[in-house]
């Protein structure tokens, strides 16, 4: 055991290190695997055309998220394509032994949602997904990134994948954020600072007041969108927040083992002295609610600002001319009063029950405006049950809001539920792409809170006004 | 043998002067409903490339048969957002086999490599030094050399070197990958699992 200081994010890499190969990646062991229906059937025909087996099944869990319908889950799934991805993943979880929880199980929902609360993720865990938004994890002081499908079956067939470690960078927000400021905004902040592309080739450590104030609702939303700015993934210490969050979850550790892992978690966190290839410190007080204006999630904003000039930034001035362009929006527009079409909560993101409760806080005894179609979809069975148990469901049902079945849905367009081409969405998810939410579709990234004020008032709304 | 060996490719490129490339742009998710990893080449950039009525656009790089090659030449932060390996896939599959950017998003040069496609990050001058040659000259060759870890615009003769890390660097060569290597020491993982 070596005495210099070491960063939380060394301590959970260095102890899942099989092998250091010579000027190539690290040999690195895989705690937790999740799968899903979209990445899977490719890794699990290479693992067939080998011939090779899964090492560990117990250490992988699928669900069925990608592809699924929102509505009518009972009937058999229409679109033939999506219906045998959900087959092959039935058929290859069972082949091998692997816990799957498909469509209709109680269990189902969005994998990012149901790892953490059925108590599969863990704080100092590895986890790994073919799926970028993996990083979610990292809320509980765990190593998870999103992997290929060639990483796929390299963790099925041998629990391990070869990753070069990578830099650390450190991003401090300090203070307290404002009203109506929320954990997406504070995400949607830092990766405007930093643009889509800042953090590559970086873990990012989040600390500060504003991440151990947060919830693990909150931080999960924060971890999440690491990617967007290009970092393989985000991480928060493990506090008494996360421990009441997993204490009692069904696959959490229970009586003896809970202590002892406790024991462990409470060491995970970065020492004081420790050094980052990069550190970067904000305050809470600068960030307001915030909305994104062009094609990616680094060109976002105040929602009381205009839309910068391609002149104020730097490079890339015709890919900026072709985002707006894409957008219908012109330099120095103001994004507050310009007209919505769709409005989407929901995602790995922003599809979790405080992210309702938020949401229901302003259309609760409002009504939704008529031109605009909601979609409202849970992040898991679970998170639909509390909404109908703390009232929420009464509250949107009253507002005129339908409340949907859980998956993937318009985050990602890859169902039925599309945004058509040229038509404007306020979405609390997590890409902001050309196509993204359907063809030709123009997605507003915002908070819940920014979504309910549009749904409302049927256009971009600061929704301090509603608070 | 997952895929071909790479040693020295000498090729016509297609440039894509264009920021942020992000993976739903290189292959929409809806397009990612097989479940063999065949004819994703066909959807490669499927939405700048055809319109609503699936016509090719005229407009779009892959539509004009001035240019064409194995080299595909983008703007930078090539490949960011999703992980979906159907990206790498997509471009192995309309047959390019080297991706050359001022900037690679992290999953994206992973998932390339590991599936036969080297991933070449030059200097932002060298990489508007390659675009301007194709603007002149259309046909304008680049060689890439895996061993010699150089890229030369072959008409100007200007050229530069790029990283990789030398254990890639030998899978690509030889086409091996890595879970020939994993499989090679399955004994020290399981020994490490049980000590966990």
């Amino acid at each position: 055991m070596s005495n210099s200081p070491k960063t939380l994010f060394d301590k959970v890499w260095d102890s899942h290190v099989v092998r250091q190969i010579a000027d190539g990646p690290d040999v690195f062991f895989i705690d937790r695997h999740f799968i899903h229906e979209v990445t899977s059937p490719v890794a699990f025909l290479g693992l067939e055309q080998r011939g090779l087996g899964v090492l560990f099944p117990e250490k992988t869990f699928a669900t069925a998220d990608h592809n699924t319908p929102t509505i009518n889950q009972h009937l058999p799934v229409e679109d033939p394509l999506s219906a045998n991805q959900l087959l092959q993943l039935e058929k290859n979880t069972s082949k091998y032994g692997i816990s799957h929880w498909g469509l209709g199980n109680p269990k189902n929902g969005i994998v990012h949602v149901v790892g953490p609360e059925n108590g599969i993720t863990l704080p100092g865990m590895t986890i790994v997904c073919g799926d970028s938004h993996t990083s979610t994890h990292g809320a509980f002081g765990a190593i998870a990134f999103g992997i290929g499908t060639s990483e796929v079956e390299m963790v099925l067939s041998s629990q391990c994948i070869m990753q070069p470690k990578p830099i650390k960078m450190r991003i401090n927000v300090n203070g307290q954020l404002g009203k109506g400021v929320t954990p997406k905004d504070v995400a949607l902040y830092i990766i405007s600072k930093l643009s889509t592309s800042g953090a590559t080739g970086y873990f990012v450590e989040y600390a500060g007041d504003v991440f151990e104030n947060m919830s693990m609702e909150g931080r999960m939303t924060v971890c999440n969108l690491s990617i967007e700015m290009g970092a393989r993934g985000g991480m928060i210490a493990p506090d008494q927040t996360t421990f009441d969050y997993i204490n009692g979850r069904e696959l959490a550790p229970k009586g003896a083992d809970w202590d002892k892992q406790l024991t462990y978690w409470k060491t995970l966190k970065t020492d004081s002295g420790s050094v980052f290839d990069k550190e970067i410190t904000f305050l809470a007080s600068d960030i307001e609610p915030m909305i994104t204006y062009g094609t990616n999630p680094g060109m976002g904003m105040g929602i009381s600002r205009n839309i910068p000039q391609a002149k104020d930034l730097e490079g890339g001035a015709s890919s900026y001319a072709k985002s707006l362009d894409y957008m219908g929006f012109e330099e120095n527009d103001s994004m507050i009063g310009k007209k919505v079409d769709y409005v989407f909560i929901g995602s790995c993101t922003n599809g979790r029950i405080e992210d309702f409760r938020a949401f229901a806080s302003i259309v609760k005894g409002r009504k939704k405006a008529d031109h605009v179609t909601a979609w409202v979809v849970p992040g898991s069975h679970v998170v639909e049950a509390q909404i109908h148990e703390e009232g929420i469901f009464d509250i949107l049902t009253e507002a005129g809001f339908a409340l949907r079945q859980p998956g993937c849905s318009a985050c990602l367009a890859m169902n039925d539920d599309k945004i058509p081409a040229g038509k404007y969405a306020v979405s609390t998810s997590n890409r902001n792409f050309e196509g993204r939410q359907g063809p030709g579709s123009r997605t507003l990234l915002a908070s819940p809170l920014v979504a309910a004020a549009a749904a409302i008032t049927g256009v971009v709304t600061d929704p301090r006004q509603f608070l | 043998m997952a895929y071909d060996s790479f040693k020295v490719l000498r090729s016509s490129a297609v440039p894509l002067p264009i920021e942020n490339v992000d993976t739903d742009q290189i292959i929409p998710a809806r397009f990612l409903k097989a479940t063999e990893r065949k004819g994703f080449g066909d959807n490669l950039f499927r939405d700048w490339r055809y319109d609503k009525n699936d016509q090719a656009k005229s407009d779009f790089i892959l539509n004009n048969p001035t240019y064409s090659g194995k080299i595909l030449v983008g703007g930078k932060n090539f490949g960011s957002g999703s992980s979906r390996e159907h990206a790498a896939w997509a471009i192995y599959d309309y047959g390019f086999r080297c991706v050359v950017s001022s900037f690679f998003a992290d999953i994206f040069r992973g998932n390339s490599i590991n599936v036969g496609i080297l991933p070449v990050q030059v200097s932002p001058e060298f990489l508007h030094q390659i675009f301007t040659a194709m603007e002149k000259n259309p046909k304008a060759e680049l060689e890439v050399s895996l061993p010699e870890q150089t890229i030369t615009i072959v008409s100007t003769g200007a050229s530069e070197s790029f990283e990789i890390n030398g254990y890639k660097k030998n899978n690509l060569l030889n086409g091996f990958d890595d879970i020939d290597y994993l499989q090679s020491m399955k004994g020290e993982i399981a020994t490490f699992a049980l000590n966990r």
